[in-house]
């Protein structure tokens, strides 16, 4: 390896050239193929067979091991220069952008159901003529009378927030739980980072581990709160638009979570291994931008999809 | 692993390539990358101009000669999606990875590894996508546009491929966008402040961030596509509470930003081109980029300008109408510039100068066109005609495809070192100028006439037109063809060309010798005023 000494920091450093980006594009490939495959025979009646886009997982999961593990050292040996951290601070930034615009589909969706469609639906409206599909539809949210409830089974309830005075209900109900943990956890993490720059790792390990916890117990009430929808609630992907809206908003957030603390929990392990600098710590500043990202949407779901 | 990092002495960065096939799968060099996604889109041009010519011959006479219907709606679906996605936008992002670290005074893109996975992906997307045509019950058959519930509903099941497809795609032109805004933000040489640089990397700064606001957008289309039809949800089925039309609304929200990330880095292109060829500096600098950033603007509030007789609210319909209407304030300076410039220039007609003067009026015609379909009323007629066939097709093809190929006539010698053969070059621009008027000009009067879009069989009464547009379809593919033999010939036996090839040519990129080594600037040029300025 070669010992920074000799690098010289003026030179943008451009690998010369690396197997990972095409072999990963191949995974990627193997992947998606397989889960089409894997779908239809599903929706075709089959039995599915998962095979071949677990391998393409593996695949992918190996390439990206590999090729973070070389970027990783990389920096070590002193090869990432500030022109190059400044890429990869832009490359962060614009890359949660387009996160923030991948919601922004779902979050659109929503109002567009919930301002326009359910009420023309119901005969309110500039389009209100719709009505005339299903005359016996009542425009109301949460959706809980589909206009066609043979193609899509009512939802038995909502997951509607309780009213503000109902303070006993409010202490049985998990996304309140959630709000408050997956907040407190962007102040966690915000002290781990204050940690490394105060050169204080066992404070770091500690608040980052903290932190990576939070998400974790995030995640097992996000399912306890599936399976109450499914089982006690008859709430489903199929129950009609308000199902389907629940479950997608929740559901990529809740994807994002589990990225977001498997990329926290990767930090902690390099913690642990003596990684991270106050000048030199972009991987952790990096997950920790996705994780208050994850956090801000979460705000907007409990808002919008929740409690209004 | 053990591989010594290469980059520890200054002459590691004087080598060359690697050999053989290795060194294009595996590069990192943003000219090698760029060869790459050129040849790639220009392999996919074939394959989408094959498909319109099946189409053009169906529509050669009326009633059906060559196709079943089902198979003809095969063709344009796939026709539209490989054009757009497959053909103008890599090719976009080739002179991108060739031109931008060039142009900027940077030694390679800011993230080079990225850079080669942004590429690979597109070979194995488009390889799912056209392998659908091959699948039992055939591929996307529902239009470029893939309206819900023709693509859930009613779709055959290798719409799952599509999806899957599209977002490989998306992904690819996410990271393709992330490199390219931080090369041009973070790698600048030393001196050249963001209102000193060359046009086709502004223009591309506003086009990739176009492609990252509105990729994600695209992804959850198709994902909410993907859940209908495999998970049972309702997003795009009134009978559970939802709606085909916001299928239309989520998709143009796409679409049109869309279809300015096809046109914007044109400008830029045309911007060089018409400087150079006039030899005077580009008129009213400031203005260009000011212009391109509106359009930019605009493009996120005039979307349902696609959609006016689907039925929305009249405000609605008024709003888009004058939204949309705006844009040709910000596109009319672009023209009155790229016309001021010429005025008075010393003014001379090679390959790329008439490509870029093609460009400008016949893009004007298309925005003309365009501008009749903005208004409302007219648009009822108009609407999934031939007419808007035409409009788009004077946009994407005089207009997008033009200035890339007056873009690699322009930069041919910077490239390979060689110049293209002048008399070869001509005799292509003739022939495809020509072949693109035979083609669409008709089509704006069999639309205004009242000829549907997307079907294979059409009433006596078009008949004559349709077979003219049918002859010229035939003589621009094969035109193309002859453009290929043009550039083969040239990097073959072309004449070695000058590092600055052109007389009038000003940017860094012409301060390097022809052809550009491997690596451009390790070192941050000096950026002088007259050069960057013109």
């Amino acid at each position: 390896m070669a010992s920074s000494a000799r690098v010289d920091k003026s030179i943008y450093f451009v690998p010369e050239s690396g197997w990972y980006p095409v072999f990963l594009a191949f995974g990627l490939m193997v992947m998606v193929t397989g889960l089409a495959g894997w779908l239809n025979d599903v929706s075709a009646g089959g039995s599915g067979d998962s095979t071949q886009s677990l391998i393409g997982f593996a695949i992918v999961s190996l390439v990206l091991y590999s090729w973070f593990a070389k970027v990783i050292e990389e920096n070590t040996a002193g090869l990432n220069n500030e022109s190059v951290q400044r890429s990869y601070i832009w490359g962060m930034g614009w890359f949660i952008f387009s996160e923030v615009m991948f919601f922004a589909a779902f979050f659109g969706a929503l109002f567009y159901v919930r301002t326009f469609v359910v009420p023309w639906l119901g005969g309110e409206g500039d389009k209100g003529i719709t009505n005339y599909l299903w005359p016996a539809f009542e425009a109301t949210w949460p959706v809980v009378q589909n206009p066609d409830s043979a193609l899509f089974e009512n939802p038995g309830q909502s997951m509607e927030a309780p009213g503000v005075t109902d303070v006993s209900a409010w202490g049985a109900y998990l996304p309140f739980y959630n709000t408050v943990i997956l907040l407190s956890s962007s102040v966690t993490v915000h002290f781990a980072h204050d940690a490394i720059k105060a050169e204080n790792r066992q404070k770091l390990i500690g608040w980052l581990g903290f932190t990576v916890l939070l998400g974790l117990v995030f995640l097992v009430l996000q399912v306890a709160e599936y399976i109450h929808a499914y089982q006690d609630l008859g709430l489903t992907l199929g129950s009609g638009i308000y199902g389907s809206t629940f479950f997608i908003l929740t559901g990529f957030h809740g994807f994002h979570v589990t990225l977001g603390t498997f990329m926290l929990l990767i930090q902690l392990f390099r913690a642990l291994r003596g990684h991270f600098s106050p000048k030199d710590c972009f991987g952790f500043e990096a997950s920790s931008w996705y994780w208050h990202f994850v956090d801000v949407v979460w705000v907007g779901l409990f808002i919008f999809v929740y409690v209004l | 692993m053990s591989e010594v990092i290469h980059a520890d002495h200054h002459d590691d960065h004087d080598h060359g390539p690697a050999k053989g096939l290795k060194r294009w799968l595996f590069t990192t060099n943003h000219k090698d990358i760029g060869t790459l996604y050129l040849w790639f889109s220009f392999a996919m041009f074939l394959v989408g101009g094959v498909l319109a010519l099946v189409i053009r011959a169906e529509l050669f006479q009326p009633g059906l000669q060559f196709v079943q219907p089902e198979f003809f709606n095969q063709m344009t679906t796939n026709h539209g999606l490989i054009m757009v996605f497959g053909a103008i936008m890599p090719a976009f992002v080739g002179l991108a990875n060739w031109l931008i670290p060039m142009q900027v005074g940077a030694p390679d893109m800011a993230l080079p590894r990225m850079n080669n996975l942004s590429f690979w992906i597109l070979p194995f997307a488009f390889g799912m996508m056209i392998s659908t045509l091959f699948m039992e019950g055939g591929g996307p058959n529902f239009g470029w546009t893939f309206y819900a519930p023709l693509s859930t509903t009613y779709a055959p099941p290798s719409v799952t491929y599509f999806i899957f497809a599209v977002h490989l795609m998306g992904a690819s032109s996410i990271m393709g966008s992330i490199n390219i805004i931080a090369t041009i933000l973070n790698m600048r040489a030393p001196g050249m402040t963001l209102m000193k640089m060359p046009m086709f990397v502004w223009t591309w700064l506003i086009t990739a961030y176009l492609l990252i606001a509105v990729m994600p957008v695209l992804a959850g289309a198709v994902t909410m596509m993907l859940f209908d039809i495999h998970f049972n949800t309702s997003f795009f089925n009134a009978a559970g509470g939802g709606d085909p039309v916001m299928f239309q609304h989520i998709f143009w929200f796409f679409g049109h930003p869309e279809v300015y990330i096809m046109i914007l880095p044109a400008f830029g292109i045309v911007s060089h081109i018409i400087p150079a060829f006039a030899r005077k500096r580009l008129f009213g600098y400031t203005s260009m980029v000011y212009a391109v950033a509106s359009i930019a603007f605009l493009s996120f509030i005039v979307w349902a300008h696609h959609m006016f007789t689907v039925g929305m609210p009249l405000a609605g319909q008024l709003f888009f109408m004058y939204s949309t209407m705006l844009i040709a304030v910000p596109t009319g300076v672009k023209v009155f510039n790229w016309i001021s410039t010429m005025w008075r220039g010393s003014m001379t007609f090679e390959t790329p100068m008439l490509f870029a003067i093609a460009f400008v009026v016949l893009f004007t015609m298309g925005g003309f066109s365009g501008l009749m379909l903005a208004i409302t009323p007219v648009d009822y007629q108009y609407h999934d005609t031939y007419f808007v066939v035409a409009h788009f097709h004077y946009v994407l093809v005089p207009g997008a495809l033009f200035s890339i190929i007056a873009a690699v006539y322009f930069w041919f010698p910077k490239w390979t070192g060689k110049m293209y053969d002048e008399t070869l070059g001509k005799i292509h621009f003739w022939l495809s100028f020509v072949g693109v008027n035979v083609t669409f000009f008709p089509q704006h009067f069999s639309g205004l006439a009242g000829m549907p879009r997307r079907i294979p069989d059409y009433p006596l009464q078009f008949a004559d037109f349709n077979m003219i547009s049918s002859v010229g379809a035939f003589i621009f593919g094969l035109s193309q063809v002859f453009f290929l033999y043009v550039i083969i010939k040239s990097i073959r036996s072309g004449q070695p060309a000058e590092g600055r090839s052109w007389e009038g040519a000003k940017g860094l990129e012409w301060t390097l010798p022809s052809p550009a080594p491997y690596h451009s600037f390790t070192h941050p040029p000096v950026v002088k005023d007259e050069e960057v300025l013109g």
